[in-house]
């Protein structure tokens, strides 16, 4: 159930090192994150698709994870045309449909999506253990590195246990409904698997003090920074620049 | 209950983000290495609270329990809130990295906060940690929804609208959500009392 679907493969991105992916991934986001201009919007989209496709995932997933994302999007889709107002502003029977309205959910839903894209071609084709390795060489802070790599570790585990105890609760027919005693037996498998995990942290944490664990995770592989990789970033930070530029320029 | 990328502007990106860091900052500084497992299960832990989902009127909602993690974490709660909606983003690209701010000031703010003033209610008669419990979920969960709607409202007026209908959509998720948090709550004071701080544990 959880899982990193397209993280394993053989493309440009998924052979490029996870520093660069993260710097590169982040800086064009940012400038689709803070463009409003809809010219800028657009070619980040179409770029991004790009590099969705050069990262080859798997068709029947992608759309699924894409229209998950979209739920939202059509939400304002729907409800910012009728409720926004402004000036422009067309009569359709009984319904006020603004323009303004309609602009700003047109380029919300191409914002979206073209940052969605950017995240699924450079981050999500890095396993989470690199892409925290990576965190930690950009200077993250250690602390917040280990965290991550931990829960990480431990969430399959964790999720295991919670399945485990529902499917004893399931086989003890617990159906659930809208009552007090589902929701007190929801908190109370939900309580048991904190206790569980409670417990856990205790023995996982002395097993590591007993192998001298300092505080220091340390990555089996060290990558070097190759020829292509230098050339990934600079192309991307390259596009970043120019429609960071193009967006200042044309704010609408 | 994240919001996603491409919808915040700019200052409201700006804003959070920093505030963000200084919630992770001040939380990452009151936690030492001998208790960083257990906010790492913890926060695995919360994850795993996401896939839960509970019956309510005809649909469901997940769960997020972030007002008990702030009771069992406090501070700590923040870095743990912030790495669990990371990987939620990597997992199932809910959220993402530039507005990763703005939805972990969203869901951690209230949760720590909530976490914080009602701790000490937790110490108190059997009563009073219930009602304790399940003002930290409603709470948490009521703050988290406002922030959110002040965000979206704050990015363009035009979203007043669609934002107090969010708002007013998370009411019924506010209960389950305070029932659940009572319940675990006193789950927890029969079952490990330790785990909220209330005795201290036996090292």
């Amino acid at each position: 159930m959880i899982s990193e679907p397209f993280s394993s493969g053989s493309t440009l991105f998924h052979c490029s090192d996870a520093r660069v992916k993260v710097i590169g991934g982040t800086v064009l986001s940012l400038v689709l994150a803070t463009t409003t201009s809809f010219a800028v919007a657009m070619i980040g989209f179409l770029f991004t698709s790009l590099l969705l496709l050069i990262s080859r995932p798997s068709p029947g997933l992608i759309l699924k994870r894409i229209a998950t994302v979209n739920i939202f999007t059509l939400f304002l889709l729907f409800s910012l045309p009728l409720t926004y107002g402004g000036a422009d502003i067309v009569q359709l029977q009984y319904f006020q449909i603004s323009l303004d309205g309609m602009r700003i959910a047109c380029l919300i839903a191409i914002k979206t999506n073209g940052i969605l894209f950017c995240f699924l071609a450079l981050l999500a084709t890095s396993s989470t253990v690199s892409l925290g390795h990576a965190l930690e060489r950009l200077r993250l802070p250690r602390k917040l590195v280990f965290l991550l790599l931990f829960s990480y570790r431990q969430l399959f585990v964790i999720h295991q246990e919670y399945l485990r105890l529902h499917r004893a609760a399931q086989l003890r027919a617990f159906t659930p409904s809208n009552s007090l005693h589902t929701y007190r037996t929801y908190s109370h498998l939900f309580g048991m698997t904190l206790v569980k995990s409670w417990n856990r942290a205790e023995r996982v944490h002395q097993a590591m003090i007993l192998r001298g664990f300092d505080g220091r995770l340390i990555p089996l592989k060290q990558p070097q920074l190759r020829k292509s990789d230098y050339l990934l970033l600079a192309s991307l930070l390259l596009i970043s620049l120019i429609l960071a530029g193009f967006s200042l320029n044309n704010p609408v | 209950m994240h919001i996603s990328e491409g919808i915040l502007s700019t200052p409201v990106l700006a804003g959070s983000a920093v505030l963000t860091v200084m919630g992770t900052a001040v939380g990452l500084k009151k936690l030492d290495y001998d208790r960083i497992m257990t906010v790492s299960l913890l926060s695995a832990t919360f994850f795993v609270a996401s896939l839960i989902h509970v019956p309510i009127g005809p649909g469901s909602v997940h769960l997020l329990l972030g007002g008990l993690l702030g009771l069992i974490l406090g501070w700590g709660a923040f870095p743990a809130i912030i790495v669990a909606l990371f990987l939620q983003a990597i997992f199932f690209q809910y959220g993402g990295i530039i507005v990763l701010g703005a939805n972990g000031l969203n869901i951690a703010g209230p949760a720590v906060l909530c976490g914080l003033l009602l701790h000490p209610m937790l110490l108190g008669t059997r009563k009073q940690q219930m009602t304790a419990g399940f003002l930290a979920g409603f709470c948490s969960m009521f703050f988290s929804a406002l922030l959110m709607a002040g965000a979206l409202f704050l990015s363009d007026q035009g979203f007043l609208k669609v934002a107090s209908l969010i708002l007013a959509s998370h009411f019924p998720v506010m209960i389950v959500e305070g029932l659940i948090t009572m319940f675990v709550v006193t789950f927890l004071v029969r079952v490990q009392p330790e785990i909220l701080s209330l005795t201290t544990s036996p090292q």
